[in-house]
C-alpha cells in the first residue's frame, strides 16, 4: 500500500488561506461597526473603527510574505499557482476593505456634527448588501464554491442602483436647503465607499472563480478557458 | 583566435561570509573553520568556514564544479580515499575535529551517515540492506532488537508499509524511489547525528522525487541533513538555510527564505535567476 505522502506545502497553503479568512473577518466587521456607528452617531464607536486598522494592515503585510516566501520556495503550478496569485489579489482588496471603513467613519464623525439630513435608509440596506458581498465572497473562497462567487457578482448591480439612487435623492434636499449640503455630501461619499467595498467583493469573487475554475470573468469577458 | 570570457569575482570572502542566526540554545552541530581542500596542486575548496545548527536542513548550491559535493565529503572525511587528496582547516562535529588526530574513522562515519546520488543498496534482501549496518557495528543484542531496529528504521524513511509484506525479497527488485528510501533507512539505522544527502533525488521522477523531498522535511525534527542539489528549486524546497558555493568559495550562506527572495550578493542574485551557471 502507498503510504499518503504529506506535503507541508499544502499545510502552509491552509495556514495562508486561515490568516486570509482571519482579515476578512475583520474587515467585514469593520464594515458593519462603520455603518452601525453612522446610523447611532455613536462618537465612541466612530472613534473605535477610526482607530482599529492596524490589525488589518498587519495581516495585509504578512499575507503578502506568506505568498511571497511560497512562490519563491514552492514553485507552485496550476491549481496551487492560481490559489496563491488569488490570494496575493484578495490580500489588497481585504486591506482597501479596512481603508474604506476608516473613510466611512470619518465622514459618519462629520455627518455627526451636523443635524440629521433625513432619516438613514438606503445606506443601512447598503451596507447589508456590502456585508452580504464580502461575506459570500469569501465563503465562495473557502468552499471553492463558484456558484455562490457569480451571486456575488450579480449582487453589485443592486449595490451600483442604490448608489444612484442615494445621489439623485440628497441632490432634492441639497437644492431645498443648501444648509444640508454639507452633511448630505457626506452621506453621498460614504454611499460611494459602500459601493467600492462591493467592488472590492466582486473582485475577490473573480479571483475565487479563476483560481477554481481558471475562468477569467473579469470585465465580463467571454470566459475563454486559460 | 580563443576569448577570453571576464568571470564576476565574488565580492565576499568565504572566511567572512556572515553566519545565519542561531537560537544561542545549543551549541553549532557542525563547525568549519577555514577549510581548505586539495586535489593534488588543484585548489578545490578555498578557505570556508561555515557552521550549521542542530536539527535543520542546510542546502549546498551552485553550479558544477563548484565544490560542494566536495565539501560535503568533507564532512565524514569521504574524501579520503581520493590520492593525493589533502584537507586544511578544521570541521568539528559536536565541538570534536574530525581531522584531529586519533579520530575514529568509522565512529565519524557512524554519526555522520550519507546518502548518494545513485541508489546502491547491496544485492540482499530487504531487511539484510537495513540490518547489516547494525550487525557489524554490534548495535543490536538480540534477533528481536535487530528486528525493531530495521522496522524502526524503515518507518523513518517512510518506506515500511510498501515493504513490510516483502522483507526478505532482493532490494534489487524496488523501484529507484524505494531502493532510495531504502539507502535512508539503511543510513538511519545506525543512529547517525547528521545526515549528508548528495544529490539524493537526482535520478528519480517528479513523484519519487517529491516522497524525498517531504522525508527530508520530516527527519529533521531528528538529524541535521545537508543536502547538496543541483536543483536550486529543490533546495528552496526542503532547506531552511542555503550556502551558495562557487569555485570552491562559499560566497552566501543565509536563511532560505532570504537567500531566494533578496539574496545580499550579486553572484548569488546572476545564479539565482540563471544569468550564469
Amino acid at each position: 500500500m502507498e503510504q499518503r505522502v504529506v506535503r507541508h506545502f499544502q499545510e502552509e497553503l491552509e495556514a495562508l488561506q486561515g490568516r486570509l479568512l482571519e482579515m476578512g473577518g475583520l474587515a467585514e466587521e469593520r464594515v458593519r461597526a462603520a455603518v452601525q456607528s453612522l446610523g447611532d452617531r455613536d462618537i465612541a464607536a466612530i472613534d473605535r473603527v477610526l482607530r482599529g486598522d492596524e490589525p488589518i494592515n498587519e495581516l495585509h503585510v504578512e499575507i503578502d510574505n506568506r505568498c511571497f516566501k511560497l512562490l519563491a520556495l514552492h514553485q507552485p503550478m496550476a491549481t496551487d499557482l492560481r490559489a496563491i496569485v488569488a490570494a496575493v489579489k484578495i490580500n489588497t482588496d481585504l486591506e482597501r476593505v479596512g481603508d474604506l471603513a476608516v473613510n466611512i467613519a470619518e465622514a459618519a464623525r462629520r455627518y455627526a456634527t451636523h443635524p440629521p439630513v433625513k432619516k438613514l435608509i438606503d445606506i443601512p440596506q447598503m451596507g447589508d448588501i456590502a456585508q452580504t458581498m464580502l461575506h459570500d465572497a469569501l465563503d465562495s473562497y473557502v468552499r471553492r464554491d463558484t456558484i455562490l462567487a457569480h451571486q456575488v457578482l450579480n449582487e453589485d448591480d443592486r449595490l451600483d442602483g442604490l448608489k444612484t439612487q442615494i445621489f439623485r435623492e440628497l441632490l432634492g434636499y441639497m437644492l431645498d436647503d443648501p444648509t444640508t449640503v454639507e452633511p448630505a455630501l457626506d452621506l453621498i461619499l460614504i454611499s460611494r465607499h459602500l459601493e467600492r467595498i462591493g467592488d472590492h467583493a466582486t473582485n475577490i469573487a473573480e479571483d475565487v472563480i479563476f483560481m477554481v475554475s481558471a475562468l477569467d470573468v473579469r470585465h465580463h469577458a467571454p470566459n475563454p478557458p486559460v | 583566435m580563443a576569448t577570453t570570457i571576464a568571470v564576476p569575482r565574488p565580492t565576499v570572502r568565504s572566511s567572512e561570509t556572515p553566519l545565519p542566526p542561531h537560537d544561542g540554545k545549543r551549541p553549532w552541530k557542525v563547525d568549519v573553520e577555514h577549510l581548505s581542500f586539495f586535489y593534488g596542486d588543484k585548489r578545490a575548496l578555498e578557505d570556508i568556514s561555515i557552521t550549521v545548527q542542530p536539527n535543520v536542513v542546510t542546502a549546498f548550491i551552485g553550479p558544477s564544479g563548484c565544490g560542494k559535493s566536495t565539501f560535503l565529503r568533507t564532512l565524514n572525511r569521504m574524501n579520503d580515499i581520493i590520492p593525493g587528496a589533502r584537507v586544511e582547516g578544521k570541521v568539528c562535529i559536536d565541538g570534536q575535529d574530525i581531522y584531529g588526530p586519533g579520530v575514529d574513522l568509522v565512529s565519524v562515519r557512524r554519526k555522520v551517515g550519507m546518502v548518494f546520488q545513485k541508489s546502491n543498496p547491496f544485492p540482499k534482501s530487504i531487511f539484510e540492506n537495513v540490518a547489516y549496518g547494525i550487525r557489524i557495528n554490534r548495535i543490536a543484542s538480540s534477533r528481536s532488537e535487530l528486528a525493531g531496529r530495521v522496522e524502526e528504521s524503515l518507518k523513518q524513511a517512510a518506506l515500511w508499509d510498501e515493504v513490510k509484506d516483502r522483507l526478505q525479497e532482493s532490494a534489487l527488485a524496488m523501484s529507484g524511489g524505494q531502493q532510495q528510501r531504502l539507502c535512508i533507512a539503511r543510513a538511519l539505522a545506525v543512529k547517525p547525528d547528521i545526515l549528508l544527502m548528495d544529490e539524493p533525488a537526482s535520478a528519480l521522477d517528479p513523484i519519487a522525487t517529491q516522497r524525498i523531498e517531504e522525508l527530508i522535511y520530516q527527519l529533521k525534527a531528528n538529524y541535521t541533513i545537508v543536502i547538496v542539489t543541483h536543483n536550486m528549486q529543490q533546495a528552496a524546497r526542503v532547506s531552511d538555510f542555503t550556502a551558495f558555493f562557487w569555485l570552491g568559495r562559499l560566497v552566501e550562506y543565509e536563511r532560505t527564505d532570504k537567500m531566494f527572495t533578496a539574496p545580499s550578493e550579486k553572484l548569488t542574485e546572476d545564479y539565482l535567476t540563471g544569468r550564469f551557471g
